[in-house]
C-alpha cells in the first residue's frame, strides 16, 4: 500500500461519504454544506490526478459559485426555518434500486475492458499543464469552436436566469 | 551553501538527517518536516496577528486624533494580550436553536481561508509554502471559502439580521470578485505567468508603473472583498448590530476579527507583491533571504496602512450603491483594461522599455480619465433629474 | 500506484450516489443537488481518462472546462425556474407542481 494509495482511499471515502449525506440528510441547508464537502473532495481527487488548473478551477466556480447559489436558494424557498418534513418521496426504494443496477452494470461493464489497471505514466519534464491548455483553449486547430460556444452558452444562462427570476411588479 | 544564504534548505536537511538517523523512512521524515514548516508559518502569523491588532488601535487614533491605548505596558503593547486574555475567559454562548455545527465550523472556516493563503506568498526567493504555478487563481479559491463561512456565521445564529448582514456581505463579496479576478489577469499578462514568484521576477519595472489603474481597481476590489469601509455595509453598526458576527461571542468573535485584520495584512501584501516588486528592492533580496522577508514585510504594511487610511477616512457606501458601482463601472472599467492592456502589450513588447512603459501608462490614464468623463455625465444627468438642469445666470444688460 | 480502475469506480459510484439523489427527494433543490453530484462523476473520469492516456492530448481537460461551464449554466437557469415556480405555487416539492397532469 504506497502513501498515493493510502492518500487516494482516504479522499475516496470523504467524497463518497459527503455525497451519501447530501442525499439523504433531511436539512436541505446541511445538504448544501455536504454538497461543499463533495465538491472539495472532488477538488482533491482532480489535484491528485495532477490537474492542478482544475482543482483551482473546481473550487472558485463549484465551491464559490454554484454551492452558494444553492445555499441562498434554499434559504429563499423555505416557508420557515424549521427543518422540513420526510424528503424522500414515496418510490424511493426504486430509486435506490436503479441506482444500485446502475453501478453494478458499469462495474461489470468496466471488468470486461483490459485497460482497467494501467498505472499511470510519468508526465514528461517540462510539461506545464496550463500553457498547454491555455493553447488548446484557443488555437485554431484545437478547441477554441467549442470555448467560443461555450461563452456564448454562459451569456443565453445569464439573460435567461435573470428574465426568469425577475420580479415584475 | 550556508544558513544565512538557504535557511530553509539548511534547516531541512539538518532535520531530515536526524530524523532518518533514528530510523524514520524518508517519505515520512518528509511529511513531518513539512508539518513543522507549517506549524511553524501558522504561529508565525498569529504572533503577528495580535500585533495588528495594536497597529490598528494605534492608527485608527492617530487619524481620529487621539492617543489609543497607553497604559498597558509601554506603548499600549500589551494590550492586545490583555484583549486576548479577556476574550479567553468569556463564556461561550450558543444561541437557542442555532445549528450547533455550522455555528461553531463557520470562525474556524473564516481564519483558514486567511491562513492558507500564507502557502503561496513567497517571503524570500527560496523562502515560500509552494511555487503554484496558478498562484492568481489561488486567490480567489481562498476567498471563495470565506465567502462560505460567512454564510454559514450568517445562517446559524438563527437571527434575521444576522442573515441579512451575511446576505449582503457575501453578495457584495461574490459581486467584487469579478472585477478582481480581472486585475489579477494584468499581472500574469505583464508577467506570462499566474505563479507569485514568477510574477515578482518580472518586475525589474513595478507592474504599478506599468498599470497604475489595475493597482487602484485591485485595491478597490480588495477592501470590498473584506467587507471593510467604506464597504462595510454588512456590519454597519449603526445598522446591522455586528451583521454576520452579532450572536457571537469570546474567543469565536475573536476569531472573526483577527481574521479580518490578517486578511487585510494578507491582501496588503500581495498588493506588494503584484504591483509593488513583492521582496525586490534593487538587488538586496540577493545578499541574504532574511533582508528579502524585511523587505516584503515592510512593503506589505505600507498596504495594510493605506488600506487602513481608506477605511478611516471614507463614509460607508449604500448597498444599492456599491453594486450598482461594481456591476455598472468597474466590471465594465476591468475588462476594457484587460483588453487595453493585452492590446498595448502585444504591440510593444518587442520596442524598447522606455516606450513599453511609457506606452503602458499613458493607455491607463487614458482609459481612467474616459471612465471617470463617462462617470461624470451620467452623474450631471442624475442630478439634473432630481435639481433640474442649471441654468447660466446673465444678468441682463442695462440699456444705455 | 493508482491503477486507472479505482478512478472509474470512484466516479462510477458518485454517479450513482447522484441518480439516487435525483430519483427520490421530494423537493426540487434537492434534485438539482443530485444532478451536481452526476455532473462531478463524469469530470472526475474525463481527468482520469486525461491522465491516464496521453497526457499531451490536452482533450480531456478541455471537455471538463466545458463541463465546468455547462453545470454553472444549468445551475444558474434551473434555479431561477424553481425560485419562479416557488413565488407563484408557494411550493417546491416537485410531486405538488403537477398542473398539467390529467
Amino acid at each position: 500500500m504506497t502513501a498515493e494509495q493510502i492518500i487516494f482511499l482516504v479522499v475516496a471515502f470523504f467524497t463518497l461519504g459527503s455525497g451519501f449525506m447530501v442525499v439523504t440528510t433531511g436539512n436541505l441547508v446541511h445538504a448544501a454544506l455536504w454538497l461543499v464537502a463533495t465538491l472539495f473532495g472532488v477538488a482533491v481527487v482532480f489535484a491528485l490526478l495532477n490537474a492542478g488548473f482544475l482543482a483551482v478551477v473546481q473550487v472558485v466556480v463549484y465551491i464559490g459559485a454554484i454551492a452558494i447559489l444553492f445555499i441562498f436558494a434554499v434559504m429563499l424557498t423555505r416557508k420557515d426555518m424549521r427543518d422540513q418534513g420526510p424528503q424522500m418521496n414515496r418510490g424511493w426504494w426504486a430509486g435506490a434500486l436503479i441506482a444500485v443496477l446502475v453501478f453494478a452494470g458499469l462495474f461489470f461493464m468496466l471488468q470486461g475492458w483490459n485497460g482497467l489497471s494501467r498505472t499511470a505514466a510519468a508526465i514528461p519534464a517540462g510539461f506545464d499543464a496550463v500553457a498547454e491548455l491555455g493553447n488548446a483553449l484557443v488555437s485554431p486547430d484545437a478547441f477554441v469552436l467549442p470555448f467560443e460556444v461555450a461563452s456564448v452558452l454562459l451569456v443565453a444562462a445569464l439573460v435567461g436566469a435573470v428574465y426568469v427570476a425577475f420580479n415584475r411588479k | 551553501m550556508s544558513f544565512w544564504k538557504d535557511p530553509l534548505k539548511v534547516a531541512a536537511d539538518w532535520l531530515m538527517g536526524i530524523l532518518t538517523g533514528w530510523g524514520m523512512p524518508e517519505v515520512a521524515a518528509q511529511v513531518l518536516i513539512g508539518f513543522l514548516g507549517v506549524l511553524i508559518l501558522i504561529s508565525i502569523l498569529m504572533v503577528l496577528d495580535i500585533f495588528l491588532v495594536w497597529v490598528e488601535r494605534k492608527v485608527v487614533s492617530r487619524f481620529q486624533d487621539r492617543i489609543g491605548p497607553n497604559r498597558v505596558g509601554p506603548f499600549g503593547l500589551i494590550q492586545p494580550f490583555a484583549d486576548i486574555i479577556k476574550l479567553l475567559i468569556k463564556e461561550d454562548i450558543t444561541p437557542s436553536g442555532a445549528d450547533k455545527v455550522v455555528y461553531n465550523i463557520a470562525p474556524m472556516l473564516s481564519m483558514m481561508s486567511v491562513l492558507i493563503l500564507w502557502a503561496i506568498v513567497p517571503l524570500a526567493p527560496t523562502i515560500l509554502g509552494v511555487d503554484l504555478n496558478i498562484g492568481a487563481l489561488y486567490i480567489i479559491a481562498a476567498g471563495a471559502i470565506g465567502t462560505l463561512s460567512i454564510i454559514m456565521a450568517g445562517w446559524s445564529s438563527n437571527n434575521k439580521f444576522a442573515l441579512i448582514g451575511a446576505f449582503r456581505q457575501v453578495a457584495v463579496m461574490v459581486s467584487f470578485e469579478i472585477p478582481m479576478l480581472t486585475m489579477l489577469l494584468i499581472p500574469t499578462i505583464l508577467a506570462g505567468s499566474m505563479g507569485m514568484n514568477a510574477i515578482i521576477e518580472k518586475q525589474d519595472i513595478w507592474f504599478f508603473w506599468l498599470s497604475p489603474l489595475a493597482a487602484l481597481i485591485f485595491l478597490i476590489t480588495a477592501i470590498a472583498e473584506l467587507g471593510r469601509a467604506p464597504f462595510d455595509m454588512a456590519e454597519g453598526e449603526s445598522e446591522l448590530v455586528a451583521g454576520y458576527n452579532t450572536e457571537y461571542s469570546g474567543m469565536k468573535f475573536g476569531m472573526f476579527y483577527a481574521g479580518e485584520l490578517l486578511h487585510a495584512f494578507t491582501y496588503g501584501g500581495f498588493l506588494a507583491i503584484l504591483f509593488f516588486g513583492g521582496y525586490r528592492f534593487f538587488g538586496l533580496e540577493q545578499v541574504s533571504p532574511f533582508l528579502a522577508i524585511a523587505v516584503i514585510i515592510f512593503k506589505a504594511f505600507v498596504g495594510y496602512w493605506v488600506i487602513m487610511w481608506i477605511k478611516y477616512t471614507l463614509l460607508r457606501i449604500r448597498i444599492d450603491h456599491m453594486l450598482a458601482f461594481n456591476w455598472k463601472f468597474l466590471t465594465p472599467l476591468a475588462f476594457t483594461l484587460l483588453m487595453v492592456t493585452a492590446l498595448v502589450n502585444a504591440l510593444l513588447a518587442g520596442t524598447s522599455a522606455w516606450l513599453y512603459v511609457a506606452g503602458m501608462f499613458l493607455s491607463n490614464v487614458v482609459l481612467a480619465w474616459a471612465a471617470l468623463e463617462i462617470a461624470r455625465s451620467y452623474s450631471r444627468k442624475e442630478r439634473g433629474k432630481t435639481e433640474g438642469v442649471k441654468k447660466v445666470v446673465t444678468t441682463p444688460r442695462s440699456t444705455p | 500506484m493508482v491503477p486507472l480502475s479505482w478512478y472509474l469506480i470512484l466516479a462510477a459510484a458518485l454517479f450513482s450516489i447522484g441518480l439516487f439523489g435525483v430519483l427520490s427527494r421530494r423537493n426540487a433543490v434537492a434534485i438539482l443537488l443530485g444532478i451536481e453530484l452526476m455532473l462531478n462523476a463524469v469530470n472526475i473520469n474525463l481527468a482520469a481518462f486525461w491522465r491516464y492516456g496521453n497526457v499531451l492530448h490536452m482533450a480531456g481537460q478541455v471537455f471538463a472546462i466545458i463541463v465546468f461551464a455547462v453545470a454553472a449554466a444549468e445551475v444558474a437557469v434551473g434555479l431561477a425556474l424553481v425560485i419562479s415556480v416557488y413565488r407563484k405555487r408557494n411550493t417546491v416539492i416537485a410531486d405538488d407542481i403537477d398542473l398539467m397532469k390529467w
